[in-house]
């Protein structure tokens, strides 16, 4: 059966793996029968109503999924394309009640044009009541016009409601009304986004090891999953004044599923080295608004412990450990280490990072032998963008050199600007000599 | 600090890694808190292979909590969805049922609803002190450590 997947038109880049990624936590096989990043329609097929139900009902890049009645470049196609797909399901439907329901995406119609339309259904027979107010079935003609020429749709459709998705809850986990936030807390929409990526679902147990102000553990506890966060800044996993990681928990009665948050370095960290770990999800500091650092000191000094009066600084409540600045590609690399010693089979790791524009600057995606990469998926902003990788754990027992001795990136210099080429870039406003235009920006920009 | 939590924390210096000494951390002075947790027991079924269950004790031990098993115990799997799959069915010993059930809601208490709220963890290989306040471990190192 065929059946309508009804995206949202932002962050197109994300829609796709999610939906194939909640095929794989649904358990279901879905195949795109066609799919564009310029149109909300996508049409999949899937073995019945209830693989499509389970499918979309996490998704946070769809609004819902519809039984693909029928399709058309015009109206005249639609209908001979309804009798010959989905004549012998009339019947099912005659009794119930039921609405009509208009979509139109780049165009628009006037309630009588659509009244119209809705009319020249009349030969599907149903004879039930009409509701407007949950019926029984929904029924909805999808209107998908060219940007820009409001002349005529390009394509219609007509599609029996089956499931919503979860897109409703975006308004309660939004930032705006969230207890505990910072400047660099993620938008919960692409939160929760990157926890549907990494398959989290009940009873599994997530890490974010740059946890600031908890968005990713909340986006995976509202999932199901038991989460843990880490962040070399202590004030961030204390917070103030009440306001921490577990009121953001206790906002949204979750907090049965908040483990615990520690403070701690990637590069020194205190993980028991073991496959327990069913998803990591991390965003690290790109070194702009938040400096990069690790535990260690510039120079290499302070080998030595230091005592004050006969006792040891470093035991003092108020000693501060010294940190030195770090490279960015260096702090992948650590990441993805990590990743391989503590994730299970299939286990799936998440990582933001920046890549400009500009090819000057682009960064590579880091790989490790052992972990396969799933998906790349692209938020752009105006002058720059960032990518969400997300990784699998290859099981050992189908790879044979996973240990591969890994090169370390190699230091050179210790300044920020030195260590992180991204944020030199972003200080000077990416305005060295561009190849090119840039992607998806009208010509005449300021650059 | 949740006594799963420090099942799955070792010493965060590099040299550390490689002895036996330096897990699990070792108590002291510390101040237990117990919070109220749903019992899940799907969730206890999916860590409990993950746990580690001789350092499980050492730490209970230190805290206090002498009713852990000597043995892990091997908790009944999940119980099959008929629906997803009817050839197999149930089997559910009822003698077994209730004795696993007080275990395993033992083992909830103690590893989810039992915190450390101030206190030190000590590695018993370099005996560096990890400092625990209102439950929020800290395992930054001082730059000799690193």
């Amino acid at each position: 059966m065929d059946y309508l997947i009804r995206f949202v038109q932002i962050h197109e880049t994300f829609r796709k793996p999610e939906v194939e990624t909640l095929a794989v936590l649904a358990d279901v096989d879905v195949e795109f029968l066609s799919y564009s990043e310029d149109s909300p329609y996508s049409i999949v097929r899937l073995k019945d109503a209830f693989a499509a139900r389970n499918l979309i009902s996490r998704s946070i890049s769809s609004k819902g999924i519809y039984e693909l009645w029928g399709v058309g470049a015009t109206y005249e196609e639609l209908h001979a394309n309804i009798l010959n797909r989905s004549s012998s399901q009339w019947a099912t439907y005659q009794s119930c009640s039921f609405r009509f329901q208009f979509d139109t995406f780049s165009g628009s119609r006037t309630l009588a044009e659509q009244r119209a339309i809705i009319e020249s259904f009349k030969y599907l027979g149903f004879n039930g009541p009409i509701k407007l107010k949950s019926p029984d079935q929904t029924f909805t003609v999808f209107e998908e016009y060219e940007y820009g020429n409001p002349n005529g749709p390009l394509r219609v459709f007509l599609g029996r409601f089956v499931g919503g998705s979860q897109r409703h809850i975006l308004n309660e986990y939004t930032l705006k009304k969230r207890e505990y936030i910072d400047t660099t807390s993620m938008d919960s929409e692409l939160a929760l986004l990157t926890a549907n990526l990494t398959l989290a679902a009940p009873d599994k147990v997530f890490y974010d090891p740059f946890v600031g102000t908890g968005s990713f553990p909340i986006a995976c506890s509202h999932f199901g999953a038991r989460t843990l966060g880490s962040d070399i800044d202590g004030r961030m996993v204390r917070g103030r004044e009440g306001k921490d990681i577990r009121a953001n928990f206790r906002q949204y009665g979750l907090l049965d599923r908040y483990l615990d948050g520690f403070i701690s370095d990637l590069t020194h960290s205190p993980l028991r080295k073991g496959r327990w770990l069913d998803g990591i999800i991390g965003d690290p500091p790109y070194g702009v608004r938040e400096g990069l650092k690790v535990l260690g000191t510039k120079d290499g000094s302070g080998k030595e412990a230091v005592y004050i009066n006969g006792e040891a600084a470093h035991l003092q409540d108020k000693y501060i450990p010294p940190k030195k600045a770090y490279s960015f590609e260096a702090m992948l690399v650590d990441l993805l280490d990590l990743a391989v010693e503590l994730l299970v089979d299939e286990g799936r790791l998440s990582l933001w990072m920046p890549t400009a524009n500009d090819e000057d600057v682009e960064l590579g995606i880091p790989s490790h032998p052992c972990l396969q990469l799933v998906s790349v998926c692209v938020q752009t902003f105006n002058k720059w963008s960032r990518r969400l990788l997300t990784y699998k754990r290859i099981p050992d027992s189908r790879f044979t050199d996973c240990l591969l001795a890994r090169q370390k990136v190699e230091m050179k210099g210790s300044t920020a600007n030195d260590l992180n080429s991204f944020r030199k870039r972003y200080f000077e406003g990416f305005k060295a000599p561009l190849t090119g235009e840039p992607f998806g920006e009208p010509a005449g920009g300021k650059s | 600090m949740k006594v799963l939590t420090v099942n799955f924390l070792t010493c965060a210096v590099k040299a550390c890694k490689t002895s036996p000494l330096s897990f699990p951390l070792h108590f002291q002075d510390a101040e237990l808190e117990q919070s109220d947790i749903e019992y899940n027991p799907s969730f206890l079924r999916n860590i409990l292979p993950r746990v580690d269950w001789e350092a499980l004790k050492v730490t209970a031990n230190e805290l206090g909590f002498t009713t852990v098993p000597a043995e892990k115990p091997n908790p009944a799997p999940t119980p099959t969805n008929p629906d997803t799959n009817p050839t197999e069915t149930i089997k559910e010993s009822p003698e077994a049922q209730p004795a696993d059930d007080k275990v395993m809601r033992d083992l909830h208490t103690l590893l989810l609803e039992t915190e450390v709220r101030e206190g030190k963890m000590v590695c018993g290989n370099c005996g560096h002190e990890y400092k625990i306040k209102e439950g929020i471990a800290n395992f930054l190192l001082p730059s000799h450590l690193v």
